[in-house]
């Protein structure tokens, strides 16, 4: 289990993490999820040993860290931009954890080629780095990181250099190889959905504080606040208010801190994903559409909505046009109250 | 990660600081004490007087408005040719940079016999009457820094993203406009940069000025070089030699300023535009690259037909005189065996500054987190680029009176030589390797070191493979200027084991046809030797030689 209590690590005239707490348990993944700058990818090059921590103790099952060189920690770190070795072909990079412990050119070529396999680049062995890809590239620095055998593995936005498609299907890849080799990980990124799909457990982290921590489905549906709501997606905040009808809403559900169940909803901040209101001719909200924008499999409104404001609203495709009125239901999966 | 590996980089940082403390700090401030300790306590009193002399305002002036113009006129003939030999494409623009490139290391004593031979009455443009005048040592001058300007400003050129230029094209900026408001601004570090250079050459020159401005043109350094040898004058010497120093840590700090801008600025810019085929209008500035490689050949060319000169007619016999050792009263020993001294003492020298300026490299291009060691580090970068102006004579004179005793005593000892040769290509190694050390990411290294990697064996397997054709590059440029140093080693060889550039110097100091022409036979033999040489690196096509 790897345990950080209270590191703080501090650049001249910044600090970067904040007395951090975390824990990751063995054969878990844990997201560190926080937006550029917010001191993420210091906290996981002090677990590397890449960065010298100011105070508190980073600890590898029981045992304290500090003075701990890097190479021997014996965690992987897996660069965003791979950092492959451009001079050696893709046999090689992999094979390279392996010719530092010493293993036999065959022992070394039958797990290259497994792991090649592992990653879907089967036959890529004799390719220089150059010539691929960039998600074949970070898939032979996976393939390179896990062929250390790393007692942890740590991902540095493994896939935060690629395009939308290829993440979206990478970050699947990524999470079915990390159960298979049952690999402890660390990975921290800036998108929440890659968090959400490659994680067991998510911590986002804000100006080099841990704002939340916990399962993954947990944090995606109960923020604890407006910074982590907008971070992990709701892009909408209802301030609480007296005056506005939200018997709309769903109640308040059970588990989110200081809060009963069916506590009144108007009493407290309310965040919504896009996907909380859809037009829907059986729903109980109505409004008139202001504008309408078609995306590749949906469409986004923004609607009047009445007695709430201006809304983004999700819609089927061949929908409403601007300045029609139209009905909303609501999806309390999109919706989640803040504690105050 | 950081304490073990961090100590033993310390540890390889002091043999070279050892070796400039040595070799270089020791001599240069003997020789100042010389001169301004006379009694064993400070006078200062000769300096006022010093400065006062006629001569030596006639010298500073000469100084300085001649490096000036030397600088004006490499920049402006240099910027066309780093235009049309970086930007266009064109058969036969490999060997057209090798051409222009070669003069940087031509041999300064062979420069000089070049320009003489070409400029004196019966050479080709002896009818203009030049020779004596100061325009040999601006022409000497332009020749020879022509590749520091084409190299610097045409590597920059060369990375410089064509887009910026064409999106002020297409906001309709004209071709006038566009020069001035995109490209000269993108242009501009490396510009200062070579221009700084250049005037540092120029105004540190030593073999070409003593070889052509005779008795009435000198500079700083041939000033410091008379009043050492011919009037005794160490007060004077010192004062000169201080001035100097001074001259060239500021110009070194300008240098380093625009250097670090240069490269952020290099890694911003990345992508390579291709370069494209000459259009009607790159007329003019492919009229000044003929006229640049014209200028570059012509002195070349004469020196290699007036060798072959005979009295009336043609023949070898200045060659065949090379091996014979008692060809003339003015040497010792045959040229050819002044060559084997030459190519001895170079290889010794290479070796040395080649261990030295690697582990230079190694140390300037870390970045030590905490401020106070990345200060100390930069001092360092600055310090070992020192040898590159302060006057070779004042280092040369220096050895003779710092390590002359115990435990030092060195006077007569063969290893003075390429130890003085080493000081002086240490930096050009040094310029050649920190660059390619700093643009391999630091984070290849941490890669490494994540999966397994030792410190050692992690910038063994990121920095290695980068370095291997820059190390044999900065090898053979190292050699080259071994070859032809002339400041410090024409104090320091001992007179039966003289190297080529001292027999050259020698040669031309007497009167008389023959010793002439077996000074532009010595000439020529030096500079196919260097040419070859370079010829090789030239090959190896590796861009950042020469990059300061």
């Amino acid at each position: 289990m790897l345990e950080l209590s209270d590191v703080t690590v501090t650049f001249p005239g910044a600090t970067a993490v904040d007395r951090v707490d975390l824990r990751v348990e063995e054969g878990s993944v844990l997201a560190v999820l926080g937006p550029s700058g917010c001191g993420k990818s210091t906290l996981l090059r002090a677990v590397a040993g890449l960065e010298p921590i100011t105070s508190g103790s980073i600890r590898w099952q029981g045992r304290d860290l500090r003075g701990v060189a890097t190479h021997e920690r014996g965690f992987a770190l897996m660069f965003q931009d791979g950092q492959l070795f451009a001079q050696a072909s893709v046999a090689d990079n992999i094979g390279y954890p392996l010719r530092l412990r010493g293993r036999g050119r065959r022992e070394r070529a039958g797990r290259v080629a497994e792991l090649l396999e592992l990653v879907g680049l089967g036959g890529y062995a004799d390719r220089r780095p150059a010539t691929l890809s960039g998600g074949e590239q970070q898939r032979v620095a996976l393939a390179r990181s896990l062929a250390a055998d790393p007692a942890l593995l740590l991902l540095d936005e493994p896939l935060s250099s690629l395009d939308r498609a290829l993440r979206d299907r990478l970050a699947g890849d990524l999470r079915e190889i990390l159960t298979a080799t049952g690999t402890t990980a660390l990975l921290v990124t800036h998108d929440h959905d890659e968090a959400f799909t490659v994680a067991d457990r998510m911590a986002v982290m804000l100006d080099g504080r841990i704002a939340q921590e916990g399962d993954a489905v947990q944090v995606w549906r109960h923020p604890v606040s407006r910074e982590v709501a907008s971070f992990v997606g709701y892009d909408t905040i209802l301030e609480p208010t007296s005056t506005e009808r939200r018997s709309w809403l769903p109640p308040a559900s059970p588990g989110v801190a200081g809060r009963g169940p069916g506590a009144h909803p108007a009493s407290s901040a309310v965040a919504l994903r896009r996907s909380a209101l859809r037009v829907d001719p059986e729903g109980e909200l109505r409004g008139v559409v202001r504008r309408v924008v078609t995306v590749s499999d949906a469409l986004h409104l923004e609607v009047d909505v009445e007695g709430v404001g201006r809304m983004p609203v999700l819609a089927a495709d061949r929908g409403p046009e601007v300045g029609d009125d139209v009905r909303l239901a609501v999806d309390p999966r999109g919706v989640a109250h803040l504690p105050e | 990660m950081r304490r073990a590996p961090g100590l033993a980089l310390g540890l390889a940082a002091l043999v070279p600081i050892a070796f400039l403390a040595v070799f270089f700090v020791l001599p240069v401030s003997g020789m100042l004490a010389r001169g301004l300790w006379p009694e064993g306590r400070l006078d200062l009193s000769g300096v006022p007087e010093v400065l006062g002399r006629a001569r030596t305002l006639r010298v500073l002036t000469f100084t300085l408005v001649s490096s000036l113009a030397g600088t004006v006129v490499t920049l402006l003939l240099g910027l066309p040719v780093a235009f049309v030999l970086y930007r266009l494409r064109f058969p036969g623009r490999g060997l057209l940079r090798a051409v222009v490139v070669m003069p940087f290391v031509l041999p300064t004593v062979v420069v000089g016999v070049m320009f003489r031979s070409l400029l004196a009455p019966g050479g080709p443009l002896g009818g203009l009457d030049l020779d004596g005048t100061w325009v040999p040592i601006l022409l000497a001058f332009v020749f020879f820094n022509l590749a520091v300007v084409v190299r610097t400003v045409g590597g920059l050129w060369e990375g410089l993203d064509r887009r910026a230029e064409e999106s002020a094209a297409t906001l309709g900026a004209g071709p006038w406009q566009v020069w001035r408001t995109v490209t000269l601004p993108a242009l501009a570090p490396g510009i200062i940069s070579a221009a700084t250079l250049v005037f540092l050459f120029c105004s540190t020159a030593f073999g070409v000025v003593l070889t052509l401005g005779g008795l009435r043109y000198g500079t700083v350094e041939t000033e410091i070089y008379l009043l050492t040898v011919q009037f005794l004058d160490l007060q004077g010497a010192a004062v000169l030699s201080l001035l100097q120093l001074l001259a060239v840590v500021a110009m070194l700090a300008l240098a380093a300023r625009t250097r670090t801008r240069r490269e952020q600025t290099l890694r911003r810019v990345g992508a390579r535009a291709a370069a494209r085929r000459p259009r009607r209008d790159d007329i003019p500035a492919l009229a000044a690259t003929a006229l640049a490689v014209a200028f570059v050949l012509l002195p070349v060319g004469t020196l290699v037909v007036r060798s072959l000169r005979v009295g009336p007619g043609w023949g070898l016999e200045h060659y065949r005189a090379l091996t014979d050792p008692d060809a003339t009263a003015a040497l010792r020993v045959s040229v050819t065996e002044a060559m084997a001294n030459s190519l001895r003492t170079a290889v010794d020298a290479t070796v040395l500054a080649m261990v030295l300026g690697l582990t230079v490299a190694v140390v300037v291009s870390r970045r030590p987190r905490s401020p106070r060691w990345a200060r100390t580090v930069s001092v360092l970068d600055g310090a070992f680029m020192l040898p590159l102006g302060i006057s070779a004579v004042t280092v040369g004179f220096g050895f003779l009176i710092t390590l002359d005793r115990p435990p030092l005593d060195l006077r007569t000892s063969p290893i003075l030589v390429p130890i003085a040769q080493a000081m002086v290509a240490l930096p050009l190694v040094v310029r050649t390797l920190a660059p390619v050390l700093r643009s391999v990411d630091p984070r290849q290294r941490e890669a490494a070191a994540t999966l397994g990697a030792g410190p050692w064996r992690a910038a063994w397997t990121a920095e290695a493979p980068v370095l291997a054709r820059p190390v044999l590059a900065a090898t053979g440029f190292a050699f080259a200027v071994s070859l032809g140093e002339f400041g410090a080693t024409s104090f320091l060889a001992r007179p039966d084991r003289p190297t080529v550039p001292v027999v050259i110097y020698q040669l031309i100091s007497r009167p008389g046809a023959d010793h002439l022409g077996m000074a532009l036979a010595a000439s020529v033999l030096l500079a196919l030797v260097t040419v070859v040489v370079m010829g090789v690196v030239e090959r190896l096509r590796v861009g950042s030689v020469g990059a300061f």
